[in-house]
């Protein structure tokens, strides 16, 4: 009886104690639950433009509208025009070049090479008005500030193609003055989604389909979810705004971080918060980018320039982009693509314009940082690779001229002969050009922080801790569990237990033969004694 | 003349200690050698989660173990001896194929023979150490926190890892032996009845009447540790 009472409160114990750890526990994550509460309130703004009696007028040129602006925020455009948005530039120190202005005015990419010497036509991403191609830009003239390409909230403002920054005919500034508010998407994305010239070019993270898109592309812009707009992440104090990207800049400083708003222990398991240490959160949470739309993976500049009967041409690939074009190369464009991996610890270097190729594929910008490193996180990055011209004589890099409003101005574009455009490009930059001229490799990295997706397309253990083509095989030097091992010791371990698996069998078969024997001996033996 | 007699060896706590750690033991091994990638049962995140949580109930075993030697004084059973050591290895190599008697004679005071002495005292002071230490070590390895709270730096990873693989490969190669050693007892399962019910078939040589040296029950257990 004590014992079957025994028995009936132990398996009900055992029972009460399997329910609890087989049941799979949904538990809120409270930090989570407060940034939706707070992102979920959508500013209001506290003025309304149309009804600012300095807004009721026809404006004739967009610096009336500037004019305008500065009617009221008199001061503001001092913020602007100290920031990398105006200037094309930012001091930034990098090991082995010193402190550098680096920016959109003077690096090297691997897409459409430079903006100096086509500034007309890059100008359509400069938030000024009237860039030539030139040097005389003034960059202290504050009436050519261009307050609406960001601020412009009627979703109709656009800047006109090579109109030197200036916006298309067909905008109608009055409306657009009186729209005026926060950055929208589409603000931020009339220059970011197109960079390179097209959409989702450059970044593979950014494109047009953010605007309207689902949490599956991207849990934080997502029209079905919390539908952030990038302000909300990239704040601005004074116009200064946080965050930047590794192609332009070069500091580990005013960096936007997941971090910032979830914290680096964001998860309810211990064990992911201490992968946070050394794994960016971009590292599981963006398996995939170019989600929508391809994005360009590689661009052949030593094949741009074939003719049709003397005419420039284009080629589309199956997902109806373009694979040639006359003007510009070949491309490879691809979809829903895995991010490569490196160690990554906030700095960079770039190829400075007349910096000598030392090596072959030539890094544009490379990430700093190793595993050794303990500032160094493992980020996703895009490796856009290619190859351009360069001076074979005094090997380096050609920024070519390449836009130009007519033919006859040594622009590629318009005249197919890189040895003009290169000429005309060299002297913009105040460097020799010998005549000779090739193509070589380049690479560059562009770390891929978008297109977040829902937890549960995050990536799962083994897709980095295996032994096989794991999604960081390629990053060595580091123990990490599940992927490495010690082979010798993986082989002794192999053999100590090979060997006394045999030799278990070889004593039990040996005790079963003797005693087999033994009874016959005693067999014999009892035989013996009854005949 | 050759008799048998029923002779109370292990006592309650004893036995679930040993079964305890023997399940524990073998699903460390599988589930860490899933970590190791290889096999594939569970899954790296459920092997690691699982791996993580036995390796815990394996500490406060050895916990509870440690204090139940120190407190019965049974740490006794490990002093090593070399009296009967070559004779037991002779025993294993040569003896037991003649169908020679055991030279040691188990008892509730001498469980173990001078060749389980010793290699279970390996195993207490090496192996489970190795995997003990080493294991923590893993659990809790950080390189850098940004909250400034644990830094173990000091070691590789990869060292600690090695050594907690190499602690796991000698435990496997002594869950085999082990094992089979278990059937050279007076029958080929005695030894493993033995372990489940605390009484052991035991040779002895005399006929002399020996179930004064077998308590009843375990309430007994007390009185024979006194002896």
């Amino acid at each position: 009886m004590k014992n079957a009472i025994l028995i009936i409160i132990g398996a009900n114990l055992l029972l009460l104690i399997l329910i609890n750890v087989l049941k799979p526990t949904e538990v809120v994550n409270l930090e989570q639950e407060k940034l939706k509460q707070k992102y979920a309130v959508k500013p209001v703004a506290s003025v309304d433009h149309s009804k600012l009696p300095a807004l009721q007028k026809k404006f004739q040129t967009p610096q009336d509208v500037t004019k305008a602006c500065n009617s009221c925020h008199t001061e503001t455009h001092k913020e602007i025009m100290a920031s990398a948005h105006w200037n094309w530039e930012r001091a930034g120190y990098i090991e082995g070049h010193g402190i550098e202005f680096l920016g959109k005015k003077n690096v090297v990419n691997n897409y459409c090479i430079g903006a100096k010497t086509n500034e007309q036509a890059c100008a359509k991403c400069h938030i000024g008005f009237g860039m030539f191609n030139n040097d005389n830009y003034n960059y202290s003239n504050q009436n050519n500030v261009d307050c609406m390409v960001c601020h412009d909230n009627s979703e109709t403002y656009m800047k006109g193609a090579s109109m030197t920054g200036y916006p298309d005919r067909t905008v109608n500034l009055e409306k657009v003055a009186q729209s005026v508010g926060l950055p929208m998407k589409s603000n931020c994305g009339s220059c970011h989604f197109y960079s390179g010239g097209g959409n989702n070019v450059k970044h593979g993270d950014l494109e047009e389909a953010q605007l309207n898109t689902t949490r599956d592309v991207d849990v934080h812009m997502a029209a079905d979810g919390i539908n952030l707009e990038c302000v909300d992440c990239h704040t601005a104090e004074n116009h200064q705004i946080k965050g930047k990207l590794y192609s332009v800049s070069s500091d580990h400083f005013n960096r936007a971080y997941c971090e910032d708003c979830h914290t680096s222990t964001p998860h309810l398991n211990e064990m992911l918060n201490t992968h946070t240490v050394r794994v960016s959160c971009q590292a599981c949470h963006i398996p995939l980018y170019a989600k929508v739309n391809a994005t360009k993976m590689d661009w052949k500049w030593s094949e741009a320039g074939k003719l049709k009967d003397g005419k420039a041409y284009e080629t589309e690939d199956s997902m109806g982009n373009h694979d040639y074009m006359s003007i510009k190369g070949s491309f490879v464009w691809k979809k829903n693509i895995q991010p490569d991996y490196v160690w990554f610890n906030g700095t960079s270097d770039h190829y400075l314009v007349g910096d000598t190729i030392n090596s072959i594929p030539v890094k544009i910008n490379s990430l700093n940082g190793s595993h050794e490193d303990l500032n160094s996180k493992i980020i996703p990055v895009k490796i856009n690779t290619g190859d351009q011209i360069y001076d074979t004589k005094y090997n380096y890099l050609i920024v070519p001229k390449l836009y130009a409003p007519e033919k006859g101005d040594s622009a590629f574009w318009e005249d197919f002969d890189w040895n003009t455009a290169a000429m005309a490009g060299m002297k913009r930059l105040g460097l020799p050009f010998s005549g000779e001229y090739d193509f070589v490799q380049t690479v560059m990295y562009w770390p891929v922080n978008h297109m977040v997706a829902p937890k549960e397309q995050s990536l799962s253990c083994s897709e980095c801790h295996t032994r096989h083509d794991g999604r960081l095989a390629k990053l060595t030097g580091f123990y990490m569990p599940g992927r490495d091992r010690n082979t010798l010791l993986d082989t002794i371990g192999k053999w100590l237990i090979i060997l006394s698996v045999a030799g278990v069998v070889i004593h039990n078969s040996i005790r079963i033969f003797t005693a087999w024997r033994q009874k016959k001996i005693e067999a014999k033996v009892i035989n013996y004694h009854e005949t | 003349m050759k008799s048998t007699n029923k002779v109370y060896i292990y006592k309650r706590f004893e036995r679930f200690w040993h079964w305890a750690q023997a399940a524990l033991i073998i699903f460390l091994a599988i589930t860490g050698f899933e970590i190791h990638d290889s096999i594939n049962i569970f899954g790296f995140e459920k092997a690691v989660e699982f791996h993580r949580d036995a390796s815990i109930g394996l500490m406060i075993l050895i916990i509870f173990a440690i204090f139940w030697h120190l407190a019965f004084d049974a740490w006794r059973q490990y002093i090593p001896t070399q009296k009967n050591l070559l004779a037991q290895i002779r025993f294993y190599t040569y003896g037991m194929f003649k169908g020679e008697p055991h030279p040691t004679e188990k008892t509730a005071l001498q469980k173990l023979n001078p060749l389980q002495r010793l290699i279970y005292l390996g195993f207490k002071l090496f192996m489970i150490p190795i995997v003990v230490v080493t294991g923590l070590l893993y659990m809790f390895y950080k390189t850098i926190d940004v909250n400034n709270v644990v830094v173990i730096s000091h070691f590789k990873l990869e060292s600690i890892a090695v050594w907690h693989t190499f602690g796991a490969f000698l435990l496997i190669v002594f869950l085999i032996v082990h094992v089979y050693m278990t059937t050279t007892g007076h029958t080929y399962t005695s030894n493993i009845k033995a372990m489940i019910t605390g009484y052991e078939e035991i040779e002895t040589e005399t006929s002399g009447d020996e179930s004064t040296t077998t308590p009843d029950s375990d309430e007994a257990d007390n009185l024979t540790e006194k002896n």
